[in-house]
């Protein structure tokens, strides 16, 4: 690794202004253009839209306690798990991971003050609370009642108003994800202190290369589906409805070929989130710093070139499924190179159990379950017959909550002490990983059983047999929902009450450790220089045993 | 795009070197970042319209006759001096960007107002042939197709239009707001103008010719 190098004092050009000055509270409720600020600001919100989504989603087992559509009729059904997925999705996962976490870590690992363009990031986040509000607002006219895929025809003849605002709101929140990956790719490749080379920057910059790469090249896609669409249904046109002429087909290829590059952009950040945690809870470098950095892009690339298994049953052609088929069991290898990097990190090392390394334990054995279904289902004979079933439900949940949430609170855990200045209580820290490992297992371990026996998914209603099953995951879900309640308590709290944290509470290496907790307002008082390997943990320690054993 | 960058993110330089340790660059010196930005930008762009091209190539590639029948034929003739103005329009444009090198500010006004002035024609034709087609937005898929994607396009001729005459405004209000040194905004207008006229050509070819 890079040689010490001793730095004469710098001057800096600093106007009085800027400085040592303290956030106000206020300015959390405004246009700020402080990433650390912007990053707070991503998480609350995401964080109010995950229990708005969590609501849905309790109303929606609540429901599927019975067989019976007796709680809320069909029609509110569709709109309650329509919205529940795109709410997760669009404002829980995607600007908790590429917005919150992204935009609070990048310029502190890297070493500078801010993003690269401070005024962008700031608008890329005032995009999506009108985007949020207008789709809880939306239950006001009728939602959009066609799920977050929003396939026509039948997106065109459930409702125009919430359809209209189901599009005008992802058009917004797509917009708001490419100014982000602009703002990361930029700033990532440009702005990181001249001592740190590309293989010296924390992983989790080179998961945000990958992740912003697919914003800027998936995402426009996205909204070229969602223009077509707004425009059969609003000005008549037919590109996607076959009584017109058009072909439904095109938007399923346009839709997908965004969407699945998402899924990516839901979880590569995590993947790096885990990839800083992992070693300095294990107080050991991580195993294989190329193999993982390498096979985030790897995984960019494939996930651009998958899409098509989620339309095996879709008339495609048996070439093209085939095509599909390898592909998608492809990309399962850099997914498993960066397992087993996690995993080897692991091995022998001190780990301490606290919040953030059950978390991230949680999400590797969640996340692999999730990974092999997803495998099962890349097979398209598996797959024509659980397809639109449970199990395809239970695969999804796997990665998404046993994945992108157990990573965002990881990374919560992790960087709380350095992002509020105080220590949250590791107890009710691991009382809430317990509830929600717990609660998230009974609620979606049991799908896998319901999907194989054919159990449709996006229905109210269900055949009797079906129950018992059902009512396991519906206690589950309960559980879920009582696990955020330490979790919020902790963490408001100890914001307040908690004890003072140091600037390094985990001996951690990388910058955003070598700064006051919470950082300075332009982050470092004199920019860092890099003196070691982000992962170089325990190398001093067996130096020390060697000595002594001499 | 970004109108300004705050300049103390790259105000230390330090470079690699281990003894050397070189301070204080001007806001001129260090390398803009806006550039970069901008070309990140417009890959997203790109990939919209890419997007948008290959619905149509697909839509195209299923349909048993393309255009459907009963589809009217297109003019070539107004479409094709349009392309022609365009075209030239992103000759005339670097002209301004090789006055403003030389710190002539006359040069750019008069070259930038050039091709806003080409740009709106150019509009001006396109409004022209929308009136006078014998299709409309939802006559067929083709028609549709056709409308979306011109339309969209001349959405961003407006904005590159608007692009230019913020320059314009900005150097007329104050003769000294671009120099030699300093001209983001003439060049990020520039740049964009030289996309927004691939796009068109790309389109051109595939609406009109194949
Ligand atoms: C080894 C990696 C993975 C493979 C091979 C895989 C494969 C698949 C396949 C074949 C389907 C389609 C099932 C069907 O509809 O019949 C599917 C659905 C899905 N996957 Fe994955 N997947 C993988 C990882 C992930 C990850 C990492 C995520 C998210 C973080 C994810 C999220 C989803 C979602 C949300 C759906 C359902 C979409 C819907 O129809 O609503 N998958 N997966
Ligand atoms: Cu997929």
């Amino acid at each position: 690794m890079t040689a010490n190098i001793s730095l004469p004092p710098v001057a800096e050009q600093s106007s009085p202004s800027h400085g040592h000055g303290e956030r106000r509270w206020q300015d959390y409720f405004t246009f700020n253009t402080d990433h650390k600020v912007i990053g707070i600001q991503y998480m609350v919100m995401s964080f109010f839209f995950y229990l708005v989504g969590g609501l849905l989603a309790e109303g929606i087992r609540t429901e599927l306690a019975t067989p019976d559509p007796d709680l809320v009729d069909p029609a509110l059904y569709n709109s309650m798990f329509t919205m529940h997925a795109t709410i997760m999705i669009f404002l829980w996962i995607v600007p908790a991971g590429t917005g919150a976490f992204a935009n609070y870590l990048i310029p502190l690992m890297i070493g500078a003050r801010d993003m690269a363009f401070p005024k962008l990031n700031a608008v890329a986040f005032w995009m999506l609370p009108p985007a949020g509000v207008m789709l809880i607002g939306s239950f006001y006219f009728g939602t959009a009642q066609a799920g977050w895929t929003s396939y026509p025809p039948l997106s065109l003849t459930t409702g125009k108003v919430g359809e209209a605002i189901w599009i005008f709101s992802l058009l917004l929140g797509g917009t708001s994800s490419i100014l982000g990956g602009i703002n990361f790719m930029t700033t990532i490749l440009k702005m990181r202190v001249p001592s740190m080379g590309m293989m010296q920057m924390p992983l989790f910059c080179w998961a945000m290369i990958a992740t912003s790469a697919l914003i800027l090249i998936a995402t426009p896609i996205l909204a070229g589906a969602l223009i077509l669409l707004s425009f059969d249904l609003l000005a008549g046109t037919a590109f996607f409805n076959p009584t017109g002429g058009g072909h439904p087909v095109v938007y399923q290829h346009m839709f997908w070929f965004y969407s699945h590059p998402a899924v990516y952009i839901m979880v590569l950040p995590f993947f790096g989130i885990i990839s800083e945690v992992i070693p300095i809870h294990s107080r050991k470098p991580i195993f294989g710093y190329g193999a993982i950095a390498y096979s985030s892009l790897a995984i960019s690339f494939l996930g651009l070139i998958v899409w098509a298994h989620h339309m095996f049953t879709s008339g495609t052609p048996a070439w093209l499924r085939m095509f599909f088929m390898i592909t998608t069991m492809i990309i399962a290898v850099p997914t498993g190179i960066k397992v087993f990097g996690w995993l080897a990190t692991m091995w022998g090392g001190k780990i301490s159990l606290n919040s953030p390394m059950l978390f991230a334990m949680g999400f590797l054995s969640t996340f692999v379950v999730g990974g092999i279904s997803g495998v099962m289902l890349a097979a398209v004979p598996f797959d024509i017959h659980v397809h639109d079933t449970y199990f395809v439900v239970a695969h999804l949940h796997y990665v998404l909550f046993g994945g992108s949430v157990f990573g965002i609170f990881t990374g919560i855990y992790h960087w709380y002490p350095k992002a509020i200045g105080r220590m949250y209580s590791e107890f009710w820290g691991r009382v809430h990983f317990v509830m929600t490992f717990v609660g998230f297992n009974v609620t979606f371990l049991p799908m896998h059983i319901l999907g194989l026996q054919g159990m449709p998914r996006r229905i109210a209603m269900y055949a009797p047999e079906f129950q018992t099953l059902n009512q396991v995951c519906t206690w589950g879900s309960y559980l879920l929902a009582v696990s955020t309640v330490p979790f919020l308590v902790n963490a408001l709290w100890c914001w307040f009450k908690g004890e003072k944290a140091p600037d390094n509470p985990w001996n951690a290496l990388t910058f955003e450790w070598m700064t006051s907790s919470p950082p300075e307002i332009e982050n470092f008082e004199v920019l860092p220089v890099l003196t070691t390997g982000p992962y170089d943990y325990g190398v001093e320690e067996e130096e020390h045993l060697a000595t002594i054993a001499s | 795009m970004q109108g300004s960058i705050d300049n103390k993110n790259q105000s230390i330089q330090i470079s690699g070197t281990a003894e050397s340790v070189a301070v204080a660059h001007g806001h001129e010196e260090h390398p803009d970042l806006r550039i970069f930005g901008l070309f990140m930008f417009l890959v997203a762009e790109s990939a919209l319209f890419i997007g948008l091209f290959v619905a149509y190539l697909t839509f195209r590639a299923v349909a048993p006759v393309w255009p459907p029948e009963g589809t009217p034929k297109l003019e070539l003739l107004l479409p094709g001096i349009n392309t022609v103005i365009l075209i030239s329009s992103s000759l005339v444009i670097h002209q301004a960007d090789s006055a403003i090198k030389k710190n002539d500010v006359a040069g750019l006004r008069k070259w930038f107002g050039i091709t806003a002035l080409m740009g709106v024609v150019f509009l001006c034709g396109q409004v022209y042939e929308y009136m006078h087609l014998e299709f409309g937005l939802r006559t067929n898929l083709f028609a549709s197709t056709f409308y979306v994607l011109t339309g969209f396009h001349g959405l961003h001729v407006l904005v590159g239009v608007m692009l230019m005459l913020a320059v314009l405004w900005r150097s007329i209000k104050s003769a000294d707001h671009y120099s030699s040194t300093s001209h983001f905004g003439v060049e990020a207008a520039e740049i964009y103008w030289h996309f927004v006229d691939v796009i068109w050509i790309i389109l051109f070819i595939l609406l009109y010719l194949l």
